[in-house]
């Protein structure tokens, strides 16, 4: 992964593959560094919504590599953060007024997401960490990689937490019909929502039961202190 | 390089071209989009509004026709502008025009300046509807919304809430037919027309009373925006109703 790669390299050699694959398993941005736990907490609620904010993360991230990745032997060392934090927040607001332009109904849905995402660690940690040493195709790959390690992980969340906090999945009932009076399915037999499931400590509960399964099939992954 | 990249003389000059690189796209973004994005506003109110009244959905009114559909049910020449206490000051077109979340933001203004629009609208049946604009604060951000008055004046036929950042699935369910359908059929003001409070509850027991409804779990805060934000503004137009069956 040296910048002197040669450009005659395929566009998905080995490496570049890895780049995708390593962020959805042994080295995924939210379970492996913690990064981007404050989002995963926030917009788990709904399956719905967490999709939606995974694909803007996946766009941000990608775009943000990729200019980073561009400009990395221009910017100068000691502003890099500021700069890393400029390219972000005006893709983000890039994001937000076309979406408000042109589809207004699901900007409004976003609103608060879309704001969310400056705040989002994983975009910085990788510009810093990845697209300021790297050529831009492998930064855009290694974005696209993170990103949807991120997404995999919020939506996994998000199925939990709906599922068994309001019984719907992307807002179809599940277990049955649960309004008292007129109760059907599971909920005929005396099932109820579990409430915890809405509220934020659920999502770090959950966060922490794919932490553990991950770690304890793969025992490489266990920090030793 | 022969640039010296580490020299304050770079550092500097790179910070003020990529600055005013994307503050020139920025900027041009915004002010290209800006006509696009004020229709949409317009037709956003246009929706809302109607929304409080019927299921516009159902009705078949949607971005693409509200600009045509909303005349036919809203008479923009009707409608009212109030004060603080109810008492009418205007008549026209100029109460779709009031930014009623601007006047609640802004604190320089005087309570007694500012102004609060009534709606008179006709439903299919040519019902005579009377649909109130109400704002207040959720827990993050602005909640807002419409509640459509009956013709008796005092029985709630409906209501539209919205909000622009509460909590995803807790708080901002208030714009969930589930939450909006229980405000409806209750009244807002007793036999002599005097304002009774609402008051959103937690114990579930607001189906049984005609002044209470049932909060949201877990979006308590906004549950309670909610319930201010229709008090203080009831209490205003319920005011201007009591007056106008008493003349």
């Amino acid at each position: 992964m040296s910048a002197d790669k040669k450009s005659s390299e395929p566009l998905f050699s080995k490496k570049n593959k890895k780049l995708i694959t390593d962020p959805l398993t042994d080295n995924n941005p939210v379970t492996i560094q913690v990064l981007g736990i404050c989002s995963a907490l926030a917009i788990t609620v709904q399956v719905n919504q967490a999709i939606v904010m995974s694909m803007s993360v996946l766009f941000v991230i990608i775009m943000g590599n990729w200019i980073v990745s561009m400009l990395r032997n221009l910017i100068p060392s000691r502003i890099r953060i500021i700069v890393q934090l400029l390219v972000v927040a005006s893709l983000v607001i890039i994001v937000d007024q076309v979406l408000a332009a042109f589809l207004p109904d699901l900007s409004a849905k976003l609103s608060v997401f879309v704001g969310l995402i400056i705040t989002n660690c994983i975009i910085m940690g990788r510009l810093e960490a990845f697209a300021m040493a790297n050529k831009p195709w492998p930064s855009i790959l290694d974005g696209f990689g993170n990103g949807l390690g991120y997404g995999a992980i919020l939506i996994l969340v998000a199925v939990f937490r709906e599922l068994f906090g309001s019984g719907t999945l992307m807002g179809f009932p599940i277990f049955g019909n649960a309004l008292p009076g007129e109760e059907s399915g599971l909920y005929a037999m005396g099932y109820q929502n579990n409430n915890l499931m809405i509220l934020p400590p659920m999502a770090l509960i959950i966060v922490g039961v794919i932490i553990w399964v991950q770690r304890s099939r793969n025992k490489a992954l266990i920090e030793e202190h | 390089m022969a640039l010296n990249k580490e020299s304050n003389g770079f550092t500097f000059g790179f910070a003020i071209v990529l600055v005013v690189v994307l503050g020139v796209i920025l900027a041009s973004l915004a002010e290209g989009l800006k006509p696009l994005k004020e229709k949409n506003v317009r037709v956003k109110k246009q929706i809302d509004i109607l929304s409080a009244m019927m299921d516009v959905e159902k009705e078949g009114i949607d971005r693409s026709n509200a600009i045509e559909e909303f005349p036919k049910y809203v008479d923009l020449s009707e409608a009212v502008i109030l004060n603080n206490v109810g008492e009418e000051v205007s008549k026209g077109k100029a109460a779709f025009e009031v930014d009623i979340k601007k006047e609640y933001r802004d604190k320089n203004l005087k309570e007694e300046d500012k102004k609060f629009p009534l709606f008179i609208a006709r439903d299919k049946e040519k019902n005579t509807r009377y649909i109130i604009p109400v704002v207040g604060k959720g827990l993050w951000g602005p909640i807002w919304g419409y509640i459509c008055l009956e013709e008796d004046m005092k029985t709630i036929l409906g209501v539209s809430f919205d909000h622009k950042t509460e909590t995803p699935g807790l708080g901002a369910e208030i714009n969930k037919p589930f939450f909006m359908d229980r405000w409806k059929d209750s009244e807002i003001s007793d036999s002599l027309g005097n304002f009774q409070k609402y008051e959103v509850v937690k114990d579930n027991s607001g189906s049984a009373y005609p002044s209470k409804v049932d909060g949201i779990t877990g979006g308590t805060i906004t549950s309670k925006g909610v319930e201010e934000m229709v008090n203080r503004s009831l209490q205003i137009y319920s005011n201007y109703f009591k007056n106008l069956n008493s003349k």
